[in-house]
């Protein structure tokens, strides 16, 4: 067990996810977040020991993109402080480390970004190789589209499959007070929608999104009494091959890595019985689908079959989504944290309209770089 | 007290370099990770998890983590990124000595590089600083630097020569250095007679731009002295980034982040008396001036004590608290890594693995790093195991 | 922190950043790159512990971690494994969409090169399809040394 049975998650807070966000700086979305957090834990800054800020320097147009939130997050307080760049996922794992070491109490996480403010095409140009990929054109776009196409025909998947993916988080995004997109789509919505880059089409694409996000998480022993403790059971990261054409991008190899490490440590052995809901990074339509497979909810290939069934629907055997996921609103960073906030409040019983009955042990997902190379997945529970 | 006592038990760094077309930004982490393994007799299926560090805008490559698996090493790993600019080295190694002491991990390799021939360091740099009210009106890493050193020099009467004699220290232990960039021994006049960048900074007493990696491998009791017959501990670390905007920075008093961080870090190992107490400093001193100020908020000597403790040899090898044996940071710089090599270097020193540039019997060593808006980490690291 | 008051002028401050970059291709991806532009022809390194053949070529195995010294000639010419159809304009290779891009195991290769389709009516484009790589009349060392893959 690691040692994570004495590591609960006391507070959350997350912005309105929004197409974008004129009125707020950078500082003012992580302060909105963080505020939130503090409240929701009925802590101060003072309670807090260490900060893990979560940033991108593309995303933000700004190298050491952590500066322009470190004030608003209590940096200038001279708390210690840390930076992680990638999903929130990973950086709320090393805030737990930080704990677990010994060196701090409670560690708050934050993430931030802002979509809207710049160009996601060359922005996601940037992940790949500089000399053999980038002059294809490539991009988080066209990217997803070949991994679909391969995934499509390795298993047989439809695009309906994918489809009803969208229709279903669309759905689920109606009730859920954050969401950025909020509006029914039929099946026949998502086909006939504007192809991006075959066969994507826009319907199986998440949004442009601003948002951030905020955790407490505490090593106290006094926090697992806290009213809202959730306690961690189980966190694994792992990364697949860098450049597209060495792994098979039909297969979530890194991702099936890191689920058994997390699962091992919550000691699940048949995840589609023992977890009650997961908040899955559903990027694409199609990612949600492979992530049904990489996680163990189904074998290889058998992700189109599980949505057909409806046993990731509201009323499924293991609801998948229910925030709306990333196609209802994407703030790249802080997408991950976000996933790990629904899955708290779904322990909690606190998700509202979208909460999931009876919910005991809850999954949560992370990804960093192209075409789901790398993943986080957090098992959480009461 | 940290669940597992960690201690860095190798290290690797390339040959540093103005510029290395032979090898691409992944080739060149590949290298120091390389060195590194060797270092401790270890193969890369002996690394449990991966952390990595650099500067996005110095080669523009965004998601590094995922970008350097073929490098690092790191297939079918765990593998996260950490930046927070000039401290992205310490903060690389604070996080390899946390993902270890959490227990979570047994070996972890911690991974700092830059490539900075690849682009235009200042420019970059520049876009650290806020869009709208301080990047106008503040192009680069220097002219901040050089404000610093006069409010220093005005308020305590140190002079440039002062300044230069710490270019000549750290210039002079670079010739002990194999793997440092600029090998070149300097006088004083050298110093003074070099071209002025911006006042009172010149030439000599500044960084250079290099390529160059750096990696460092963090174990957990169980294996530490089974790979290394006397490792590195971590006996305290601390990390401080109280500035943001450069008006709000107290420029007259001298580096306030490395006296929290120092303060912090003394407390926490029960140091009293650091120029007694501490063997070896490796410093993250990116010009000249640095090294007068930042030693005083080290609590090395009183307030405008430095020029003093200079002249008189006490940081030279040889002296009661040699800094800098490996030359230091104006020697060599490869921004994400430059901070990380003082960890690595102050490790090589309590191994007792630093060649020519050896100091004698050191039990205790300190590294900092130096970064975004005038941050300070510092890392201290002893042969004996923490209690 | 910001004050949204509803009869308050929001302003945003347009910037770019401009920074210029020369990566470092490095002996190995040189090699390649000079093998397109003056013989062309497709080189790939072969890893001596796991067997894998990488084509864009590597100086050391993803998979295993070894350091790679042998060179062998791979095909120009191979198998689509997949493709888009990409219709939107992007400001990154000139030319209108759609455009067609896919990823190739040429001939004697273990690892797919990602490239251009072209040459084929969009609907004719199939996962499988055997494609062969058409080279620059005018050669710079770049990967765009090869314009695109054509179906054969």
């Amino acid at each position: 067990m690691n040692g994570v049975e004495d590591i609960t998650i006391i507070g959350v807070g997350q912005t309105a996810i929004e197409r974008e966000k004129p009125a707020d700086t950078f500082a003012d979305m992580a302060y909105e977040a963080v505020t939130k957090a503090l409240d929701d834990a009925g802590m101060s800054i003072d309670d807090i020991d260490n900060i893990v800020t979560t940033s991108n320097d593309f995303w933000d147009g700004r190298t050491i993109s952590s500066m322009a939130v470190n004030d608003a997050v209590g940096a200038g307080l001279g708390k210690n402080i840390t930076t992680v760049e990638g999903d929130g996922t990973f950086s709320a794992f090393y805030g737990m480390c930080r704990i677990l070491s010994g060196s701090y109490k409670n560690s708050l996480i934050v993430t931030h970004v802002k979509g809207s403010i710049s160009d996601n095409i060359h922005i996601t140009n940037g992940i790949f190789d500089p000399i053999y990929m980038r002059p294809i054109g490539l991009d988080s776009l066209n990217t997803a589209a070949l991994q679909m196409r391969r995934y499509m025909a390795k298993y047989g998947i439809s695009e309906e499959q994918c489809a009803k993916v969208s229709v279903k988080n669309h759905a689920n995004a109606l009730k859920n007070p954050y969401a950025q997109i909020k509006k029914t789509f039929t099946l026949e919505d998502v086909m006939d929608s504007r192809l991006i880059a075959d066969p994507l089409k826009l319907l199986d694409c998440s949004p442009i999104s601003d948002g951030a996000a905020a955790v407490i998480i505490s090593g106290e022993e006094s926090a697992k009494k806290h009213k809202n403790a959730v306690k961690v059971r189980g966190v694994g990261y792992c990364a697949d091959a860098y450049f597209l054409g060495d792994r098979d991008l039909a297969d979530a190899n890194a991702l099936d890595m890191a689920a058994s490490r997390a699962y091992e440590s919550a000691e699940i052995v048949d995840p589609l019985s023992e977890i009650d809901v997961a908040e899955v990074y559903d990027a694409f339509s199609y990612m949600e689908l492979m992530w049904y497979e990489g996680l163990g909810f189904c074998a290889p290939g058998g992700g189109g079959k599980l949505i057909d069934r409806g046993v990731t629907e509201m009323d499924g055997k293991l609801p998948v989504n229910p925030s709306g996921g990333l196609l209802s609103g994407h703030p790249v960073i802080t997408g991950g944290l976000i996933r790990l906030i629904e899955a708290c409040l779904q322990v909690r019983g606190d998700a509202g309209d979208h909460q999931v009955k009876g919910v005991k042990t809850a999954l949560a997902h992370g990804v960093n770089g192209a075409c789901g190379q790398s993943h986080c997945v957090w098992i959480v529970g009461r | 007290m940290a669940k597992e006592k960690t201690a860095i038990v190798a290290t690797g760094q390339t040959h540093h370099r103005s510029s290395r077309l032979d090898v691409n930004g992944i080739e060149l982490i590949h290298e120091a990770v390389t060195r590194c393994l060797e270092d401790g007799e270890l193969t890369i299926d002996d690394i449990d998890a991966v952390v990595i560090g650099n500067m996005d805008h110095f080669e523009g490559i965004n998601y590094v983590d995922t970008w350097s698996i073929d490098g690092s090493g790191a297939f079918m790993k765990p593998i996260i990124k950490v930046t927070t600019g000039g401290t992205t080295g310490s903060t690389v190694g604070h996080c390899g000595y946390h993902l270890v002491a959490s227990g979570m991990f047994d070996k972890v390799l911690a991974i700092g590089w830059e490539k900075n021939s690849e682009s235009d360091t200042t420019a970059a740099i520049t876009t650290a600083f806020d869009p709208i009210w301080d990047r106008l009106v503040f192009a680069g890493a220097i002219s901040g630097l050089a404000v610093e050193a006069m409010a220093y020099m005005v308020k305590y009467g140190a002079t440039e020569k002062d300044a230069a004699r710490v270019a000549v220290r750290d210039r002079k232990h670079a010739t002990n250095n194999p793997y440092a960039q600029l090998r070149k021994e300097v006088s004083i006049e050298d110093v003074m007679n070099s071209p002025m960048l911006s006042d009172p900074i010149k030439l000599l007493d500044v960084c250079p731009r290099t390529d160059g990696a750096c990696a460092v491998v963090f174990a957990s009791e169980q294996y530490a002295e089974k790979i290394c017959d006397r490792p590195a501990w971590i006996h305290g670390i601390s990390a401080k980034h109280p500035y943001n905007y450069l008006g709000d920075y107290d420029w007259e008093d001298r580096l306030p982040s490395m006296q929290m961080a120092s303060k912090e870090l003394y407390a926490k190992a029960g140091i009293k008396e650091p120029l007694k107490e501490i063997d070896v400093m490796e410093l993250y001193l990116p010009y000249s001036c640095a090294g007068l100020s930042w030693i005083e908020a080290l609590g090395l000597c009183g307030p405008g004590q430095a020029p003093k403790l200079l002249w008189d040899g006490v940081t030279d090898m040889g002296g009661e608290l040699p800094i800098n044996p490996s030359g230091g940071v104006i020697a060599t710089n490869c921004i994400g890594a430059t901070a990380l090599l003082r960890i690595s270097e102050a490790a090589v020193q309590v191994m007792g693995r630093g060649g020519k540039r050896q100091v004698p019997d050191v039990n205790t060593a300190l590294a900092s790093g130096f970064g975004g808006c005038f941050w300070s980490d510092v890392t201290l690291l002893k042969s004996t195991k923490p209690k | 922190m910001a004050q949204k008051q509803q009869d308050q002028e929001l302003l945003q401050y347009e910037s770019r950043i401009k920074v210029p970059y020369t990566w470092s291709v490095g002996e190995v991806g040189s090699r390649f790159l000079m093998e397109l532009k003056e013989n062309r022809k497709i080189w790939a390194t072969r890893c001596p512990s796991c067997d894998m053949v990488f084509v864009p070529p590597k100086k050391t195995c993803t998979y295993c971690f070894s350091d790679i010294h042998e060179w062998v000639e791979v095909k120009d010419e191979g198998v689509l494994q997949t493709f888009t159809v990409v219709r939107y304009e992007t400001p990154l290779i000139p030319g209108k969409p759609p455009y067609i891009i896919g990823i190739i195991m040429l001939d004697g290769a273990d690892t797919g090169l990602v490239h251009l389709i072209a040459g084929v009516p969009h609907d004719k484009v199939k996962v499988g399809m055997r494609v062969k790589a058409v080279f620059e009349e005018k050669r710079k060392g770049h990967i765009l040394d090869i314009n695109h893959f054509k179906p054969i």
